[in-house]
């Protein structure tokens, strides 16, 4: 990957993190995949020397690496940020146990929502739980602020937060790769319960050691290296980190700039001496006014979200236009049919929502590449929240409701989502007992995230075969008594089996399992397309109700119509794309005229 | 030719966008320039369209395209050449292949494909270049190699030498794949010399 003229690495983001937790020496590493964290965990997997999986969910991710650390070896978690709040409980108090072996928490926020249901600024969680947070500004930084990272969590006895954003992750950049480092503490199993068991006697005194930390860390952020002022004219000063960093100095390249490599706790004394030494000054940071407010209860006054937005991502011509009112856009956007994302050909997900979408019923969603369902023309979830909670929410509509309810709401679930955050939730419908029912969409793997396996895949990270979580079985453990599984493709069946279910007055499962058309043994098979024999289109419209991009409507003039052999009325017909179609016959079920078939039949 | 620039590759998610930014930035790194390249990743290539910005010149900092600053516009879809068009300014260059993929509300028969949408773009007097990548790789043996087509076009406005882009893909296309890639970036410029 070397690029022939500098010999330095051109890497995304997220590769530098994966090789810098290698130059680190980290040993075990445990994530959840989540858009933009996901590739760091993929590429570290492939070195060697270091542990790496796929947990069921944040929380259980940050537990194993709390664990490594508490024996001794360097340790990683990675997540999205809304993964934060699944790892939140083990987050604050790994903040009082502290460590043995390094910990880091690399955490990627997505302003603007790229990806995500939300866009919080985690930067808030390491002033809620007290803990220092670095955040890079570039592929290169991110590799060594990782390094950086390690050494402090050793240092000041703390688990350390890397911040990342969608425009460090996802941006390539050039590298210089470096030195092998290792921790200087040994493996070994250390009982130190005063650190370790956090019950009110031993947590009070950690309360203590946890200020007297962040005091030290605040005097080691005034003479880190990576808490920077580059002067330049006096005139406007800007306070910055990160990705905004970037385009204030785009922006500004005269002006003075303090780059903060370290978020939290803050240099206050070289905030103060800056901000003495500009005219005017400027907080830039996207989404909360973070910096800003900490700066502000330092009693300086400065400018920050009254002219910058705290609604997603910044970029070079925002800040010019925030500040001096410049813009650069020449051209409006022009009025166009709108490209929303759209599940492939042939995704077993959109079987199940076309059986779904006749069934009139509230689908309490959840998200995944099944989330895509809410769009028309399945035009079929009616709620997504978080991970997991379609399942409760489904259980607290028929306590609402009670029996006017039954038949009128389902849950449906994606197989990761439903091992990362739905069991519990099903648990709770039997125990507490509603009638309500869950279709755990099984596609084999966690599709929207890029493929990755998780419990119930039969394979772990590295692709080497693994337990494989039995749904059927979990689900009659869990003391539902009704478990059907279907095959999506076959929509009739579907349709039918859902109705019973759906209607059923007590708990039901439905699992619809049909493997994701990405996983890489579904790319290599062999595939049968469709295709419309046109003569016996009727111009119906039913196969397009699937949405599926491998089909589109040709309409015809009344000429091309009858030369055709049409109707007078019918105004076009559908077509398939072969080039497109993975052949799963969804769309030839529908059709009730026999103008789908399978090519050979040609 | 540009010796600093920013160049916003557009289309539709799943058309080898990322693999023909990639041997541009490569080529460009070889050619002893600094860059920076945004991508995007998720949920978006499941068929939306999408981007990828990169960015070169002596010293790059914002890996990000601003409105109104993209120098060129290489679209591999014809609807998102126009889509991008507040990326543009009046002296942008842009390369659009003329294959149409139909979103969801024109293959349903919701809405029509835009008629003549590219004139979007000349009646501002920008510069377009069209072609049908999609039937030059289809001609060369391969319909996959549309995005490398379109990195042949694009590199005729780069101040990179066509050796270096053959270097590049030697050293970066597995083998079995290489010949063809050649081949249909070699047909790119011809087209844009054409
Ligand atoms: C707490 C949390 N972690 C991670 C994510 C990112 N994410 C959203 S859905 C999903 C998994 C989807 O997999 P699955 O449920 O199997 O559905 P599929 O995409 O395969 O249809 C992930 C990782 C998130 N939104 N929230
Ligand atoms: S990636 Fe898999 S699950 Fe996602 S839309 Fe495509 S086929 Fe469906
Ligand atoms: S068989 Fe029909 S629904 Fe399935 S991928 Fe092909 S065109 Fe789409």
């Amino acid at each position: 990957m070397t690029t022939k003229s500098t010999d330095k690495l051109w890497l995304s983001g997220n590769e530098a993190l994966a090789l810098g937790a290698y130059e680190a020496g980290v040993k075990v590493a445990s994530g959840y995949p989540g858009t933009p964290s996901t590739e760091i965990m993929e590429n570290l997997s492939k070195y060697d020397g270091v542990y790496t999986e796929w947990a069921p969910n944040e929380k259980v991710g940050l537990e194993v690496a709390l664990g490594a650390s508490f024996v001794g070896v360097r340790a990683l978690a990675t997540m999205k940020h809304v993964g934060m709040n699944v790892a939140a409980d083990p987050l604050f108090t790994s903040s009082y146990t502290g460590i043995r072996g390094g910990l880091v928490i690399i955490n990627a926020d997505d302003p603007g929502m790229h990806s995500s249901q939300n866009e919080q600024d985690n930067r808030n969680y390491a002033y809620a739980a007290k803990l220092p947070m670095l955040e890079p500004c570039d592929p290169q930084e991110a590799k060594d602020f990782l390094k950086t990272a390690y050494w402090l969590s050793e240092g000041y006895d703390t688990p350390v937060i890397v911040r990342t954003t969608t425009r460090i992750a996802h941006v390539k950049g050039q590298v210089t790769p470096g030195e092998k480092t290792s921790s200087s503490v040994k493996p070994e199993i250390v009982k130190d319960a005063a650190k370790f068991v956090m019950l009110p006697g031993n947590a009070i005194n950690r309360r203590k050691f946890v200020t007297e930390r962040m005091k030290k860390l605040s005097e080691f952020a005034e003479t880190f290296p990576e808490n920077r002022i580059e002067w330049g004219d006096g005139t406007r000063g800007f306070i910055t980190s990160g990705i905004s960093y970037m385009y204030v100095k785009e922006a500004f390249p005269e002006a003075s700039v303090l780059k903060l490599g370290m978020v939290w706790p803050l240099p206050e004394k070289m905030i103060r001496s800056f901000a003495e030494q500009v005219d005017e000054l400027f907080i830039v940071e996207e989404l909360d006014p973070f910096l800003e407010l900490h700066i502000k209860a330092l009693g300086i006054s400065c400018h920050g979200k009254n002219l910058i937005p705290a609604e997603g991502e910044l970029n070079t011509a925002i800040i010019r236009k925030a500040i001096t009112g410049e813009d650069s856009a020449e051209f409006a956007p022009v009025a166009l049919p709108p490209r929303p994302p759209n599940m492939c050909p042939g995704c077993p997900h959109r079987g199940l929502f076309y059986a779904l979408s006749k069934q009139k019923v509230f689908v309490a969603g959840d998200i995944g590449c099944y989330t895509l369902g809410f769009l028309p023309p399945l035009s079929s979830m009616d709620s997504c929240v978080c991970m997991g909670a379609g399942v409760s929410a489904v259980h607290g509509m028929a306590k609402a409701l009670g029996e006017e309810g039954m038949g009128k709401e389902v849950a449906v679930i994606g197989d990761s989502t439903f091992v990362h955050s739905g069991i519990t939730g099903l648990i709770n419908i039997v125990y507490n007992d509603s009638y309500s029912t869950v279709i755990i969409l099984d596609n084999r793997i966690t599709a929207m995230t890029g493929q990755q396996p998780n419990a119930s895949s039969g394979t772990n990270i590295k692709g080497e075969p693994a337990q494989m979580l039995n749904f059927e079985e979990l689900c009659r453990a869990i003391g539902v008594k009704h478990v059907v599984t279907v095959n999506p493709h076959e929509i009739s069946e579907t349709k039918k089996v859902l109705k019973e279910e759906i209607n059923r007055p007590e708990p039901s499962v439905v699992i619809s399992r049909a493997p994701c058309v990405l996983i890489p043994s579904e790319k290599k098979r062999v595939k049968v397309p469709y295709w419309t024999r046109i003569e016996n289109c009727t111009g119906c419209k039913a196969c397009l109700g699937l949405g599926c991009p491998a089909i589109h409507w040709v309409p015809v003039t009344p000429e091309e119509g009858a030369k055709l052999g049409f109707k007078e009325k019918q105004k076009g017909y559908s077509e398939i794309s072969i080039e497109l179609c993975n052949g799963c016959g969804q769309c030839a079920e529908l059709c009730k005229f026999d103008a789908i078939t399978i090519k050979e039949d040609k | 030719m540009i010796e600093q620039g920013n160049i916003l590759f557009c289309g539709v998610g799943g058309q080898g966008i990322l693999l023909a930014s990639e041997v541009t930035a490569f080529s460009l790194l070889a050619a002893g320039m600094a860059a920076r390249k945004s991508e995007v990743h998720g949920m978006a290539q499941r068929g939306g369209s999408v981007t990828a910005q990169l960015r070169y010149g002596t010293k790059v900092y914002s890996p990000l395209i601003s409105p109104g600053e993209a120098d060129m516009v290489v679209a591999f879809e014809m609807m998102e050449a126009v889509r991008y068009l507040p990326y543009m300014h009046s002296q942008t260059k842009v390369i659009v292949n003329t294959h149409k993929i139909f979103p969801p509300a024109v293959a349903t028969g919701k809405m029509g494909y835009p008629e003549n949408v590219l004139a979007e773009l000349t009646s501002r007097d920008i510069d377009v270049k069209e072609l049908d990548a999609f039937e030059i790789a289809g001609k060369v043996g391969e319909v996959r190699a549309v995005n490398i087509v379109m990195v042949g076009v694009l590199s005729t406005y780069l101040p990179i030498d066509e050796q270096v882009y053959v270097d590049v893909m030697n050293e970066r296309i597995p083998e079995r794949f290489r010949d063809v890639n050649i081949k249909a970036f070699q047909e790119g410029r011809k087209i844009a010399a054409a």
